[in-house]
């Protein structure tokens, strides 16, 4: 007789902890092929707004760490992912559908992202800060800051290289974030959060709903206490202008859609865009 | 439409000061009962940052003065001017000449003022002294080991009490800068305190005593505030900052440091101690620059040749070419300016 | 010598600037395609000396279709001349723009106090140098753009719109101007409504020298004509110095299209005064904090936050220095506090500080006849504020100062930081581990330790939160003109 397998339940990840939805509602999450997968926490306006409340929570701490740290944590979490390749293959081929070898190469890619982006941490602030040479007697320099608690529309596409491809320069910069997953393929993401809670990230630095954004994302999008929202799998153009009309009410940095090819090796823009310079002067004298 | 001047002053208020920055009469008397006591006192005046300093000097140094405040400024200069001459060459005949001059500027003019005094060695005093007569014009006289003050203390009080019997009526004593720099403020206090008591005379009418800080060796906006504190509470009537010797002598951030020091000791104890730049301000317009900041950082209460002196030997002439151009209206030259 | 003070009153003469330099014509059209043209819908509005409430001249009201055209002379210039133009090339012109602007920074200076009402000290040592400089910095970016982004190759984007404030109409305009041109666009450019002069002058230096047409366009006009550049399809870029409410109604409008923005926007900044702060200078800087240009600033630093054990004492010094302040004539070349630029803003000045007394703040000026004519308001104090009350809250942009104070480090930054604004700061110490730990505390886009209000062509400036976003100045001051691979 066979093993009856133990199946998992998909949660949330809220502030370091796995909470179902509040609403105690769940949606059907199913494979490439339509086949039934699991039943997915469905993130509820409350979630959302408990969510940001994490972020928040979470952000000093994860702003205030060195950039080694923050670094040698990125990479742990590669390492981590690396461990679990064969799991996370299996759900990525599910999820996306395609051959194991191509669900292997997108896991290998995205340890290989975590793994570019752990690197950036101490080195970021010296390509895009510096020194200013005022013409007065002042030192005059400018740093790179993390802007604060980030709302991410995760891609709708790429399960897992898109999701690390949009959470690690996030992160890697000291922000701290709310994520809104793919709808329809949200388990990589979840068991992601899992590789995070047990990679030294603090609770709340990465926060993962599930669900349709129609629940989430307008929420995230008019929250005063979010600094900035990534729309790229905001899905409709309209949603999109939706969102962003919402996101000036506290000015906050957008990034709109736009075709990303998750293959080629990210520039420098995700990380800056997420990133305030901050100039500060002082006086030269005895 | 004229500028309008809220508060018309620096003395429209009067507010209660509570202390921390500016410290009351008995830290005053405290700070000086031991040297650790000195040192800690003055290394808890608040700090000065240069670049602000001086940036503070620059704008004070673009006021515009014009015509009629022009003139006055131009007249009070005069009436300022330390008029210096302490050479290794002096002779009588020069002191005598510079003496002719101070009382008499502009000899085509007799309503011009004199200078408020003349300024020399103390073997001049004598000289000095006679040529001035009853004229007003005070004798001012370098003393302590001038220029460098290297010297033992008795020879300092020698050097001062020969000034003051010859009738010295001010004496520009120079402070111990390797003491100071040295750490050792208790020293220069009590030097100060010495040479003051030198500066006595049996009838009462002591000669007052300015305190040179050399600011050129002290090199720092924080050395000047605490020396100058150091130098009030010793007793000096004025505070001077600079020989003349030594470059750079006086600055205009440099006595705006001092105008403050002096401003705030009137604040902590009510009593008034006179500021005296010297060297280098040789022409009228630096020489406007200084009594504007003297009328905007220790008020008008210091625009008065008692409170406020220039040490100069050539300015005067600039003073006094400025101040006929604003008579007649033309520019005027060297040669119409006496050179003694 | 007497201990009894004897000294000598010294006023000072008026010494006015002479503005004979200036020759400011009854009426100006709109610069559109290297020329002065009259507005298609003839509409015309009056710009007025805030000091004497004079008319100067009677000023084109930009419409949609001057918009339209404009934008379209904007393009043309783009896709014929400056954008097919080396970068060597672009930059000489910046440069000959930089070298006009410095032959005729006095014109400039009189020009600008006259329109705005700020002092001739100011708009004459810091406005018109400055936008000079500026000129002159992002001259020698042109030919080096590669240098500037993480990439190889960037491109410019197109066509700016631009729409700036009045209090530095100059000094904004350059700016805005100085980047996008290097950066290879071409730009339509609003001034403000109460200050055009001096961008129409700038329009006639562009002529001297022999700008290309169409690279410049200035449209004179108010809202409604900066919502129309804002609003136009063919623009690619919205750059906006301004107040929160309007950076607001930009990021709305230009939702959903390929617009790139960047937002330079309001401030409450914190200037936080500790009890061992070089007090002398930390007075000077708070002074010039909060009265330098009038307080229209939007990095004054409006909320002193002083240190509870110093706190008399450094507002006695400050109540002292502020009554050497001089008011009056801003052509006055001792003036130290100019005109209130408009009536309009007079009044909101005039409101949020009666407010202020309602709420129970202590209100202070130093004893100071107003002039009758023109918009004024005395250098003005607060204190026994709290975080509370709304002069501590909300952008006065006047010579308004609101006191409060605070007990430790923390509770400073705490307080600094407790605004949705993030432009600026400052911090008086003269501990300097504590100077970067405040630096790295406070969350505002500039940080002035032991000065203020210093600015730079080469220093990057701009907000965080709803201050606004992008950097002006310096490198990154390029990166809000340019495009490349892989940039959002």
């Amino acid at each position: 007789m066979s093993r009856v397998d133990v199946r998992k339940t998909y949660k949330l990840a809220i502030g370091g902890q796995f909470p179902r939805s509040e609403s105690g509602r769940t949606y059907e999450v199913t494979d490439a092929g339509g086949k039934f997968l699991a039943n997915a926490s469905r993130a509820s306006r409350k979630d959302a707004r408990d969510a940001v409340v994490a972020a928040r929570k979470a952000f000093g701490g994860w702003a205030g760490k060195t950039p080694y740290n923050r670094g040698q944590v990125l990479y742990r979490v590669a390492e981590v992912l690396e461990g679990r390749r064969a799991q996370f293959a299996e759900e990525v081929m599910r999820s996306e559908g395609g051959t194991r070898r191509q669900a292997e190469a997108v896991v290998d890619a995205s340890v290989d992202r975590l793994v570019w982006y752990a690197g950036w941490a101490d080195k970021v602030a010296q390509v895009v800060g510096g020194t200013n040479p005022v013409a007065a007697p002042y030192f005059d320099f400018s740093v790179p800051e993390p802007t604060g608690v980030v709302a991410v529309l995760a891609p709708q596409d790429s399960s897992l290289l898109g999701l690390v491809s949009v959470v690690a320069p996030v992160v890697v910069t000291g922000n701290t974030c709310v994520v809104a997953t793919s709808q329809l393929r949200p388990l990589p993401a979840i068991t992601f959060s899992e590789v995070l809670a047990t990679s030294d990230v603090p609770g709340g630095v990465v926060n993962v709903l599930t669900g349709p954004l129609a629940d989430t994302a307008p929420t995230l999008a008019s929250h005063m206490d979010v600094n900035a929202i990534d729309l790229t799998g905001a899905g409709t153009d309209e949603d999109a202008t939706a969102w962003e009309t919402a996101a000036a009410d506290n000015l906050k940095r957008v990034r709109r859609p736009a075709a990303e090819d998750w293959l080629a090796e990210p520039g420098l823009d995700r990380m800056t865009w997420l990133l305030e310079t901050k100039t500060v002067w002082h006086p030269i004298g005895i | 439409m004229r500028p309008i001047v809220p508060g018309g002053g620096l003395r429209t208020y009067a507010g209660s000061v509570t202390a921390t920055l500016t410290p009351d009469p008995t830290e005053l008397s405290e700070a000086t009962s031991s040297d650790s006591a000195l040192r800690r006192f003055l290394h808890g005046l608040p700090g000065v940052d240069q670049v602000g300093a001086e940036a503070r000097a620059a704008m004070l140094g673009t006021r515009s003065i014009k015509t009629t405040s022009k003139e006055l400024a131009l007249e009070l200069a005069i009436r300022m001017v330390d008029l210096t001459t302490l050479e290794g060459q002096d002779t009588p005949g020069k002191v005598r000449a510079l003496c002719s001059k101070a009382m008499r500027p502009d000899p085509t003019d007799p309503s011009c003022p004199p200078t408020a005094a003349v300024c020399v060695y103390p073997d001049m005093v004598g000289v000095a002294k006679e040529a001035l007569g009853g004229s007003g014009v005070h004798v001012a006289s370098v003393a302590t080991a001038f220029p460098s003050g290297r010297a033992a203390l008795d020879i300092k009080l020698a050097d001062t009490r020969d000034a003051v019997e010859a009738g010295a009526d001010e004496i520009d004593m120079v402070i111990d800068r390797g003491a100071f720099l040295a750490g050792r403020y208790l020293q220069v206090y009590e030097e100060i305190v010495a040479v003051r008591e030198a500066c006595a005379r049996e009838d009462g009418h002591g000669a007052h005593l300015k305190v040179i800080f050399e600011t050129g060796e002290l090199q720092t906006f924080d050395n000047i505030r605490r020396i100058s504190w150091l130098a009030m509470m010793a007793g000096a009537h004025f505070i001077k900052t600079s020989t003349g010797k030594v470059q750079p002598a006086a600055t205009m951030p440099g006595t705006l440091v001092m105008l403050e020091a002096v401003r705030d000791f009137r604040e902590a104890t009510g009593r008034m101690v006179g500021v005296k730049p010297a060297g280098g301000i040789r022409s009228a317009k630096e020489a406007i620059k200084y009594l504007v900041m003297v009328n905007e950082v220790a008020g008008t209460d210091w625009l008065d040749p008692d409170w406020f002196r220039f040490g100069a030997s050539t300015l005067l002439n600039d003073l006094l070419m400025q101040r006929m151009k604003m008579r007649t209206g033309r520019y005027s030259g060297p040669d119409y300016v006496t050179m003694d | 010598m007497t201990s009894t003070p004897t000294g000598t009153v010294f006023e000072y003469a008026p010494a006015p600037e002479s503005t004979a330099i200036v020759d400011i014509r009854s009426s100006y059209g709109l610069f559109v395609d290297g020329e002065f043209v009259d507005p298609t819908g003839g509409r015309s509005f009056k710009t007025v000396n805030p000091a004497t409430e004079e008319v100067l001249a009677e000023v084109a009201e930009a419409g949609e279709d001057d918009v339209d055209l404009a934008v379209r002379a904007a393009r043309r210039a783009y896709t014929r001349t400056w954008g097919r133009m080396s970068g060597r090339e672009r930059g000489k012109y910046l440069f000959r723009i930089a070298r006009l602007l410095q032959e005729r920074s006095r014109e400039l200076a009189v020009l600008e106090s006259i329109d705005n009402g700020k002092p001739i000290r100011e708009s004459r040592d810091f406005d018109v140098p400055q936008a000079a400089a500026h000129f002159f910095y992002y001259a020698g970016w042109a030919d080096k753009l590669r240098y500037a982004v993480p990439a190889a190759d960037p491109r410019p984007l197109g066509v700016a719109g631009q729409v700036i404030p009045w209090n530095f109409p100059l000094l904004m305009l350059a700016w805005k101007v100085a980047p996008a041109l290097a950066a290879g666009n071409t730009v339509v450019l609003k001034p403000a409504e109460t200050t055009p002069l001096s961008a129409l002058l700038f329009a006639e230096i562009c002529q001297q020298a022999d700008l290309p047409p169409g690279v410049v366009n200035i449209l004179t006009g108010a809202g409604e004509t900066g919502r129309a550049v804002v609003a136009h399809p063919d623009v690619d870029k919205v750059a906006f110095t301004g107040s929160t409410e309007v950076g607001k109604q930009i990021a709305r409008a230009v939702a959903g299209t390929r617009k790139k923005v960047t937002l330079e926007l309001g401030g409450k900044a914190a200037n936080i005064v500790f009890d061992d702060a070089p007090v002398d200078q930390a007075v000077e800087g708070i002074v010039n904090g909060i009265f330098f240009n009038q307080g229209h600033v939007c990095c004054a630093g409006s909320r002193l936050l002083v240190q509870e054990s110093v706190a008399d004492e450094v507002l006695e010094r400050l109540k002292r220095r502020m009554g050497t302040l001089r008011l009056g004539d801003p052509l006055d070349k001792n003036t130290d506090v100019g005109a209130i630029n408009s009536a309009e803003q007079l009044t909101r000045i005039k409101e949020l500080s009666d407010v202020g007394e309602q709420e129970g703040a202590g209100r202070w000026s130093p004893p100071c006849d107003l002039p009758t004519n023109g918009f004024w308001f005395p250098p003005t104090i607060f204190t026994g504020v709290s975080q509370a009350h709304r002069i501590a809250r909300e952008e006065i942009f006047g010579p308004v100062l609101s006191v409060l104070t605070f007990r430790t480090p923390a509770e400073a930054v705490e307080k600094a930081n407790n605004t949705p604004y993030g432009l600026s700061a400052g911090v008086w110490t003269d501990k300097g581990s504590r100077i970067l730990w405040a630096a790295d505390k406070l969350r505002a886009g500039v940080v002035w330790a032991n000065t203020f209000n210093k600015f730079d062509p080469t220093s990057p400036f701009g907000g965080y939160k709803e201050s606004g976003y992008g950097r002006e100045g310096g490198r990154h001051g390029l990166e809000g003109y340019l495009t490349w691979e892989g940039k959002a």
